[in-house]
Formats: structure tokens, sequence, C-alpha cells
């Protein structure tokens, strides 16, 4: 049994089982999409007992291509993916939607699969996978706010696909590998890979999609959506670019700006879409920083964050599932609604502070004490600083302005059963990794020595932590705190929503009949270059041949890119 | 049910007043507890008695005051994307 399981393909049954979901009803339906992440562990623990290495590997077109790379690291990251996507399920289980299903497993298979890619095509077909998979958890809103938002997600999310495959390729013609190893910046390839990766790590000025997206996607979506592409880009990063020294400011800067937006944001799935960026920013600190110490925390991080975010989600979810609002000017008091949300909300909210005998507290610190290792000043002052922050925007603002503040008269039902069990099994997790921290420890790439429950921590990060509270508490008492208010922020998405069309909706104002005959002769114009391009360089052509397949790949991404983001802002 | 039946602890303004002073003890108490030990510290600044209350106290006022007048500058209407 557990040898067939283990020469399936990673997650083959989450991914073909999803497809099956339609097919079902009832309860019959929901005991199959429980099922389909319980086996798809069974596998897992297959997994474990295999030695470490590529298997299953295949032959394709004279490429060799390794569906399962097993090691520590895959494993780590498969494993908390399993979990997450388990309780994610159940969460999701009162949905009568059956697209929804298909779409949050399918995606979720996806994301496993990947991790266990050991080749770079491999990594791209799951890559894109969950791409597509995932919009449909934004569709699935059936609003045209969404259809608009869920396009420019795939938009973006295809892009990144883009990138990957040309670096790919590039990478091939350099090198005459397609393993994914330790890549490292430097070369055009590993560029463009590291690029891709950057867009689902959403790094600083390629991030707004997430924001965008992430908080208009369906109440149990975006639970799914939280969980996996940033992870796996934050895997992937982990994987490739360990040690690449440019990591370290940009994750410093992630930690950092997104505070400030969650300070003023009123819709607090976005304030959590914020919080997220900050703490991929920790992880990406961690990537840079290299060392083993550093690394382990990253993958410790990761796992701690997917657990308390997951759960911070779920319990917002909740509340937007009764109330049907999930903004901060409209809610308020409902504790006394909902007193087991409220709870669970405030477990995943320390534990994303990082209070002692909280997950979070186990895990971030090994990343801030890496950077100490190294005595990088700045890097450990930022995020202390963001440190701090976190405590504003996930520890103190979102339970606080959902379940206290003023009541807002809101009365409603305690959360559906399937997502109160789903939200307990979160936020057991999130104690037991807080106070029990070795089985975790166990589980990283390196072995670990480090100690989190030292005095000095211990105390100073209470400190950091309830002086930061009690500076909450002066600024409401004086009301200089600023009230929640109905709005939208402005951030890097501007530029694509309103920028770039209102430049191009200038030019065609002005040229009027001009402009659009001149597109009419653009498009007349490339249709026949690109004939004679075809004549001359095609395949039986007399450029054909002279050509680097490498550099004609990233001409034709650039080209399709430069496509996609004109038709979009047409 | 009614607003009035539905009264709880933390309703009463009194025991709210009566939780931030709890607070303001514990922060207190926690910025005393530098006394106490010896800190195992990275740089040398972090030995600076109550240096980490300090720190978390003024990064939280000057991440929201920060924050409030960012909304000069980026705050829009609610459907400014829907127009």
């Amino acid at each position: 049994m557990s040898s067939l399981l283990g020469s399936l393909p990673p997650a083959s049954i989450m991914i073909v089982g999803a497809l099956l979901v339609p097919l079902l009803r009832g309860r019959v339906q929901t005991v199959y999409i429980l099922a389909l992440p319980l086996l798809s562990a069974l596998q897992l623990i297959a997994f474990f007992g295999m030695p470490e290495g590529a298997h299953q590997q295949v032959e394709l077109l004279g490429y060799t291509l390794t569906l399962a790379r097993i090691d520590k690291l895959s494993l780590v990251f498969a494993l908390i993916f399993h979990i997450v996507a388990f309780l994610s399920v159940v969460y999701a289980s009162h949905v009568k939607d059956s697209g929804q299903h298909v779409a949050g497993i399918a995606y979720a298979g996806a994301g496993i699969a990947a991790v266990f890619a050991g080749d770079l095509i491999t990594l791209f077909v799951y890559w894109e996978l969950t791409a597509i998979a995932s919009v449909f958890l934004i569709w699935a809103r059936r609003t045209e706010r969404a259809y608009r938002t869920g396009m420019r997600y795939l938009i973006i999310q295809v892009a990144s696909g883009v990138l990957l495959l040309a670096g790919t390729i590039v990478h091939y013609q350099a090198t005459g590998t397609l393993a994914f190893d330790h890549l490292g910046t430097g070369t055009l390839g590993t560029n463009l890979i590291f690029f891709a990766f950057g867009i689902k790590a959403a790094f600083p000025f390629l991030h707004n999609w997430l924001q965008d997206a992430y908080p208009e996607a369906t109440v149990t979506g975006t639970v799914f959506l939280s969980a996996f592409t940033t992870k796996l880009a934050i895997y992937a990063l982990a994987r490739g670019y360990a040690g690449t020294e440019i990591l370290i400011p940009l994750g410093v800067t992630m930690t950092i700006f997104p505070i400030f937006f969650a300070v003023i944001e009123n819709d607090l799935r976005r304030v959590l879409a914020y919080s997220l960026n900050n703490q991929l920013g920790f992880m990406v600190v961690g990537i840079g920083v290299g060392t083993e110490l550093a690394l382990n925390g990253t993958v410790a991080h990761a796992f701690a964050h997917l657990v308390y975010k997951g759960l911070l989600f779920m319990s917002m979810g909740a509340v937007l599932h009764r109330t049907g609002t999930i903004k901060a000017s409209e809610l308020g008091g409902l504790y006394k609604s909902m007193p087991l949300t409220a709870v669970f909300c405030i477990i995943g909210a320390m534990s994303i502070s990082a209070f002692p005998l909280f997950s979070g507290f186990v895990t971030k610190s090994m990343i801030i004490s890496a950077v100490g290792d190294q005595h990088l000043f700045w890097a450990f002052i930022g995020l202390t600083f963001a440190s701090a922050g976190v405590m504003e925007h996930s520890g103190i603002k979102i339970p606080f302005f959902a379940f206290f503040a003023h009541d807002s008269g809101i009365r409603c039902k305690e959360a559906p059963a399937n997502m109160l069990l789903a939200m307990g099994g979160m936020a057991a997790l999130c104690i037991g990794i807080g106070v029990f921290p070795a089985p975790l420890y166990a589980l990283l790439p390196y072995e670990v020595e480090y100690q989190a429950y030292t005095t000095t921590h211990v105390v100073t990060q209470l400190q950091l932590l309830m002086w930061a509270v009690l500076a909450f508490a002066v600024l409401m008492r004086t009301g200089l705190y600023p009230a929640e208010m109905r709005s939208t922020n402005l951030d890097f998405d501007w530029t694509y929503r309103r920028g770039l069309p209102r430049a191009l909706g200038g030019l065609e104002r002005v040229g009027g009949a001009a402009w659009a005959s001149l597109v009419r002769g653009a498009v007349a114009m490339v249709r026949g270059t690109v004939a004679q391009i075809y004549e001359l360089c095609g395949p039986t052509g007399l450029w054909g041949r002279t050509w680097s397949t490498g550099s004609t790949v990233l001409w034709v991404a650039v080209l399709l890119a430069a496509y996609l983001v004109v038709y979009y802002l047409r | 049910m009614s607003d009035h039946e539905d009264r709880r602890w933390l309703d009463e303004p009194r025991n709210v007043t009566r939780l931030v002073w709890a607070l303001v003890a514990v922060c207190a108490g926690l910025l005393a507890a530098d006394l106490f030990y010896h800190k195992h510290a990275h740089f040398a600044w972090e030995e600076w008695f109550g240096i980490y209350a300090f720190f978390g106290f003024i990064a939280f006022f000057f991440i929201v005051l920060a924050g409030k007048h960012l909304r000069k500058l980026l705050m829009r209407d609610e459907d400014y994307y829907d127009e």
C-alpha cells in the first residue's frame, strides 16, 4: 500500500480527486472532500519513509523530470500544506458550491506537488496550476468586482509563470541543467527566475496583487489563498536563493511598509493581507541571511505563520459570513455574539505578535536571532520595529475592532460548527507549537540548537509587546488613535488600475480617431511583420538556425507580457 | 434582545479604566524586571535599561500617527475604483 502511494505523483490524489467533487452531492460530497487531504497525507507518510533524493523521474521529450524530490525541506513544507489544506477543507465544508471545493483542493494539491518538484519544468507546471486553480476562489463570489479583481490577479500570476519558464529556458541554455537546486542571482536565467519567485513572494512593488485579490475572494476562498501561493514562493526562494544578500533589504522593506497601510485600512481581511505581506518579509530576510539558524527560522516561521494566518483569516471569514461585512467601521462588540470566534482570533493574534507560549515566539525569534548573530544592525532594528507593527495591525487592530471597540449593535449567531472546529484545530496548533517547539524543530532542515525560552528573550519580548499595548491604550484614551473610516487607500496598484489607463485614455482623447487608426495600423503592421519574420526566421527560414532558443523565448515572453498589459489597459 | 439586557462587564467605563491601570502596572513590572537579570544580547544597546519597552512604545506611537498622516495622501472614497 505504502509503496503504491509512494509511486503516485505527489498530491495527485488531491489534484485529480478534486475534479470528481462535482459528481457527488450532499453528505457524500462532504465526506469525500474531507477524505482527499487525508488520503494525500497517507501518501506523505509514505514519502517520509522513503530515502532522501530524487524519486519518480520521468523522461519527457529528452528531458528528465523529477516529480518527487524528497528531502527535509520539501517534506516539512508538504506536511504543513497538508495540515492547512485539511483544516481549510473542514472550514469550507458547509459550502454548497462544488466549484469552490474543486478550486480549493486542486489549488492546495498543486502547491504541495510544487514543493516536491525536483526540476524547473515540473515546478513551472504546478506554479501555473496554483495560479489557474486559485483564481476561481475569487471568481466564485460571482460579482463584477470579483471578476475584475480575478483578472488582475490572474494576469500577474501568469506573468510570474511566464518569467519562470523564460528563466528556466535561458538557464538551461547556459548550464544544460533543469535541476531546481541552489540557483543564486547573477545570470540572466536565474535573475528571471528570481523575479518570478519575487512576484509570488510579494516583493515591494510586486506585492499589490496580494492586497488587491485576497480580500475579494469568498469567505472560505481567502483562507485557501492565504496559505499556498506566497509560501510556495518562500519555499522556492529558500531552495534556490538562500544567502542572496539583496533579500535582506528587500525583506526588511516588506516587513515595514505594509504596517502603515494596515493601520489605515478599513477592510479587516485587507488588513490581514498587508499583515501577510509583512510576515513574508521576515521569512525573506531569513533566506537572505542564509545561515543554518536563519533558514531553520524561515522554515519554522513559515510553518507557524501558515497556521496563525489561516486562523486569523478564518476568524475574519466567520465574521463576514455571519454579519455580511468585514469593515472595521461597521463592526465592534461581536464578542457578545461570537465569543468562541473571538477567543480563537485572539489566539491567532497573540501567535502572530509572538507572545511567549504562542507559536510566533519560538519561530520569528530564530530569524531575528540569526540577523543579530551576523551583526546586521539595521536589519535587526527594522525587524524589531516591524514586530511592534505586527502588534498594532494583527495583535490589536484585528481582534479589537471586530470583537470589542464600541458595540456596533450587531447581534448574530456564533460561527457554524465546522468553522469552529477548524479554528479550534488551528488554535490548538498555535499553542502547541508555542509550548512544545521541539517536534517542529526536529522537522527543520538543519539541526536546531536554538533556545527560545531564555529569560532575556521572554522579558524583552514582553516589554516590547506590552509597552506597545500601553501605547495603544494611551492613543485610545487621548483620542489620538485614528477612527476607522470607510475608504479606499491608494497603493501601488493605482499605477495599473488608474495611472496607466488614464495616460492611455488621455492619448485616446487627444488623438481621437487618429489613435484608433493608429492602433489598426499598428496591428496590421505587427501582423505583416510577424509573417515576414516567420518567413525569415521560422524553422525553414534563412535565419532560423542561427537564433538561440533562449533569447527567442525571452523576447516572446517580453512581447506576451507587453501584449497582456496593453490588452488589459485598453 | 435589548441592549440594556446585554450589558457586560466591559460595557462599564469604570471597568475599562481598571483594565488600563492593570496594564500600566504590568508594564511597570516588566520594566522593573530589567533590574533583576543579566541580559544576553547581540548588540550593546540592547543592554540599556528598558530599551525594549521604550522601543515598543515609541514604535507603536510612531506607526499609528504616521498612518494617520498617510491618510491625507492616500485616502479616497470607498468606491474610488468603482466609478
